[in-house]
């Protein structure tokens, strides 16, 4: 049966095993999210540090992100690493190492532009307030920087939650592995995938929508 | 009140000298109007003034206290207003709390008050209606405004003015200069770098005019636009009356 929309569909059983698969797939992008606002912060600031070689080997990093596909990071942490090192990890471990490292350059790079972008003239306009560094920062180089990078980086988190879809290939069962693990059973595809068409577009979605509303409202000023 | 002293004050970038030697004194309620061609120091002046610049040599003397090069300029700055060219108002905040911020985070007064004093301030700017917009939601010439507002809200000692008709459309430059004049009036102490001599002869106490980093002359309104004493400070004001004749048309 490979109708789009099958005449009787057992909501209880797709909704129990899609379930986890949901749950699982947000577990990881959350994660990697979180690793990677921290090592975005880390690689920013690295970037932006007096030594060559710290500058030198972030952009390594980076390059090496940008240059190897994601899916065989993870192949190379999931099977590589356990064969070559004896380190052992689960697959959503594997997963959230890999796409932190990633999401970190990421991060990172969005990061690195504010900063490298924030305008001299306006610490300036708020020492001669008699602010003292600290509250510099705190009233009006933090701020300044959230309305410059939170758009930029839901993004980020966007591409985060679809590219967990690779993790299949890794034996994670997140959605789209769960999405299969019904086919196999009823043979409902067109069904199942629209199914998650919709459901990764109802998660993805008010992200992106939310950072263009917030892009458009913060960078008029 | 507070008088300004400028001791053999000096400014250098790498090996070049902005600054040289610079000495000038300003009494309380004075306005003094710094002229001069562009990259002449003029602006790097009132920088060094607030802390902005480094100073390579000399000293500033305000109110009491002397700073030199490595000085913390912080207590100097709360009793000093700056207004700079692009306003530089902060974008995320509104425009009263663009005038609180410094008063409330900086000089620790009450918020309350403070309040009442930021939009006496912008009643004076002529922008009482302004208090809960956002600077991306006014004119340049508002914007100016708001900044100035912004600045006396300190409740400062002196004022320093860094150009700042100079990015302003021609009718917005009317407003602006206009609070300037009351400003004068009513005595605060003004270091005022413009290009606008007209302004400049209208409002000053004292003309100061200064060349390749250098303070050329330092003269009477009345004497300096009439029979300046330095050489170049002729040619300076000549390139402005031949500005003036091309203006003109051909009779």
């Amino acid at each position: 049966m490979t109708e789009l929309f099958p005449s009787s569909v057992e909501w209880f059983s797709v909704i129990t095993l899609l379930w986890p698969g949901l749950l699982n797939t947000l577990w990881i992008a959350a994660m990697s999210l979180i690793l990677s606002l921290a090592g975005g912060v880390l690689y920013a600031v690295a970037s932006r540090s007096r030594f060559a070689l710290l500058r030198l080997a972030m952009r390594l990093w980076l390059e090496a992100m940008r240059a190897i596909p994601l899916l065989v990071w993870l192949f190379l942490v999931f099977f590589g690493l356990p064969l070559w090192a004896g380190i052992d990890f689960s697959g959503s471990t594997a997963a959230i190492l890999v796409f932190g490292l990633w999401g970190s350059t990421e991060a990172g790079e969005v990061f690195r532009g504010a900063l490298r972008a924030f305008p001299e003239a306006q610490w300036e306009a708020a020492a001669c307030l008699g602010l003292s560094e600290r509250q510099i920062y705190r009233h009006v180089v933090i701020p300044l920087l959230i309305r410059q990078t939170v758009p930029p980086l839901m993004n980020v988190a966007t591409r985060l939650i679809k590219t967990t879809s690779l993790t299949i290939l890794i034996s994670v069962v997140e959605l789209t592995k769960a999405g299969q693990q019904i086919i196999e059973r009823d043979d409902n595809a067109l069904f199942i995938y629209g199914l998650l068409f919709i459901l990764y577009f109802l998660i993805c979605y008010p992200l992106s929508y939310c950072s263009g509303i917030l892009e458009r409202r913060w960078q008029q000023g | 009140m507070t008088a300004l002293v400028l001791h053999h004050l000096s400014h250098q970038k790498g090996r070049s000298t902005i600054l040289d030697d610079i000495n000038l004194t300003v009494k309380p309620g004075q306005v003094v109007v710094i002229l001069g061609p562009s990259g002449c120091g003029k602006s790097t002046l009132l920088r060094c003034i607030n802390g902005l610049e480094p100073l390579s040599a000399g000293s500033i003397e305000f109110g009491g206290v002397t700073l030199h090069g490595g000085s913390n300029w912080q207590q100097l700055r709360q009793r000093v207003g700056m207004v700079f060219q692009h306003y530089q108002l902060f974008p995320h905040l509104t425009v009263g709390q663009n005038l609180l911020l410094g008063p409330v985070a900086g000089q620790k007064r009450s918020a309350q008050q403070t309040e009442i004093l930021a939009r006496a301030l912008l009643e004076k700017v002529g922008l009482s209606d302004k208090y809960y917009a956002y600077p991306s939601q006014l004119s340049g010439g508002q914007q100016q405004r708001v900044a100035i507002a912004r600045a006396l809200c300190m409740q400062p000692e002196m004022m320093l003015f860094d150009e700042i008709t100079a990015a302003l459309d021609p009718e917005m430059v009317r407003e602006v200069l206009e609070v300037l004049r009351n400003l004068a009036a009513e005595g605060m102490t003004m270091l005022i770098v413009t290009h606008e001599l007209g302004f400049a002869r209208a409002v000053a106490d004292s003309i100061v005019f200064m060349n390749a980093g250098r303070i050329e002359e330092i003269s009477s309104p009345e004497q300096f636009f009439r029979q300046p004493e330095s050489e170049r400070a002729r040619q300076f004001l000549n390139k402005f009356t031949d500005i003036q004749k091309l203006t003109r048309k051909p009779q």
